[in-house]
């Protein structure tokens, strides 16, 4: 798998910082683990909160290293791991999110043939498959955050370049583009983005229809 | 919340191997270092880690306590903890380090970096009441011991990296620690210091481009 859209060094860093809301943390994680060269970036930033750990001290209560050992003493659970498919087509973060493969997958239809999953996170962002039949189009959407898309299946292009397995596109509220997924295999995404959600009425539902949000 | 949309999209890597030359995997080609001399602190909380594996050694646990603990606490408490939670999330921080101790490599990451993504993960968890999602490991076949060699060469790059983090001027180092130790978005700390955005993201950069370039 040859990738040539990574993550940024700002997201890297605020992953390893663990300040990143869980919906990013999730296609972070999910491309780390098809991307080797990320995963040394972000090795790079967890070296350096590893560094910074050397700074300032809070003395620990009276008795704390043997509460600390009395805690080991406590059986621990173990979690069950579940068996990788030969044929995954997921990475093991996103299996977990999803409960299993991309078979596993509830999709609803959003209109024009492209269906979407929203995986459960925490509600400062939101993260969703989505399925693009090949060579569809996806209707021009502006960002009005900040949306990560990773592909894992299939390609889309849009203005800005060509997205194939394992690349990631980073938009802001700047871009508006209009993806269209390449024609012979389906396209299959995992997007987050930190635009809060809004109900509040027609207009933000005509504007977004294809997020339908 | 976090990074504003526009910190966070405005870096595109610049070709990815300026950003990988921080901390570069050292394993093999001539990267290898002799042994020069032994008995850093580094090699010592190894010794230390690898005594817990193989010997379920309290002694060394207790030494390790001694050092780390302190410091996750007060990385929890700068990170928004109360004292009494800072408390019970470093005791159980530290009980994961024992826990999980096999797992520790050495050749891959520094004992303080190790701690690090503990504390940083138990954060995320009591804190912000969120899961981590973490990479899958990847398999590249049978898990050879890795080499002693590799090890040391690792070390002294943590040591390096260490030095020139303390070596950072003041305003730098605080942008780097709210980064990591806070739960602000660059905007935020604009706020809290009265400092422009801009200010802020430059300097960050700044600090970023000097680790890198006391790591080349």
């Amino acid at each position: 798998m040859t990738i040539k859209h990574h993550l940024t060094e700002p997201i890297l860093m605020a992953y390893s910082a663990g300040t990143l809301p869980e919906a990013f943390s999730l296609v972070v994680a999910t491309h780390l683990s098809m991307c080797e060269e990320c995963r040394a970036r972000a090795a790079s930033y967890d070296a350096v909160g590893g560094a910074m750990l050397d700074g300032a001290t809070l003395d620990m209560d009276e008795g704390a290293l043997e509460a600390t050992l009395a805690l080991l003493e406590a059986p621990v659970e173990r979690p069950i791991k579940a068996d990788v498919p030969a044929d995954a087509v997921f990475p093991g973060p996103l299996r977990d999110y999803v409960g299993g493969d991309l078979d596993a997958v509830q999709w609803k239809a959003v209109g024009g043939g492209v269906r979407q999953a929203i995986l459960p996170t925490s509600k400062d962002a939101s993260v969703r498959l989505l399925h693009i039949p090949a060579g569809m189009a996806v209707p021009d959407h502006g960002h009005r955050g900040t949306e990560l898309t990773l592909v894992l299946q299939g390609a889309f292009r849009d203005e800005e370049d060509r997205f194939g397995p394992g690349d990631v596109e980073v938009a802001n509220e700047d871009l508006t583009h209009t993806p269209v997924a390449e024609e012979g295999m389906d396209c299959i995404c995992l997007a987050a983005t930190d635009a809060p959600l809004r109900f509040s009425g027609l207009i933000p539902r005509l504007a977004q229809p294809f997020l339908r949000i | 919340m976090f990074q504003d949309s526009d910190t966070l999209v405005e870096e595109k890597p610049r070709g990815c191997t300026r950003a990988v030359g921080m901390l570069k995997a050292v394993r093999g080609g001539k990267a290898k270092l002799r042994v020069s001399k032994d008995g850093t602190p580094e090699a010592h909380w190894v010794a230390c880690m690898q005594a817990i594996h193989s010997a379920s050694d309290r002694k060394a646990f207790a030494e390790l306590f001694r050092h780390f603990a302190p410091r996750v606490k007060a990385f929890l408490v700068k990170s928004g903890a109360d004292m009494s939670m800072a408390e019970e999330c470093t005791q159980e921080v530290m009980a994961i380090v024992w826990r999980k101790a096999a797992l520790f490599d050495p050749s891959r990451a520094s004992v303080a970096t190790w701690v690090f993504t503990i504390a940083r993960n138990r954060k995320i968890d009591a804190l912000r009441k969120q899961r981590r999602p973490e990479p899958e490991e990847l398999t590249w076949g049978p898990e050879a011991e890795p080499e002693q060699a590799d090890i040391i060469s690792f070390q002294q790059e943590s040591a390096r990296l260490a030095k020139a983090v303390a070596a950072l001027p003041e305003k730098q180092r605080v942008l780097v620690e709210q980064a990591y130790f806070g739960d602000l978005s660059h905007s935020e700390i604009a706020d809290s210091t009265g400092l422009p955005l801009g200010t802020i993201k430059s300097r960050l950069r700044l600090a970023l481009d000097r680790l890198r370039h006391a790591m080349t």
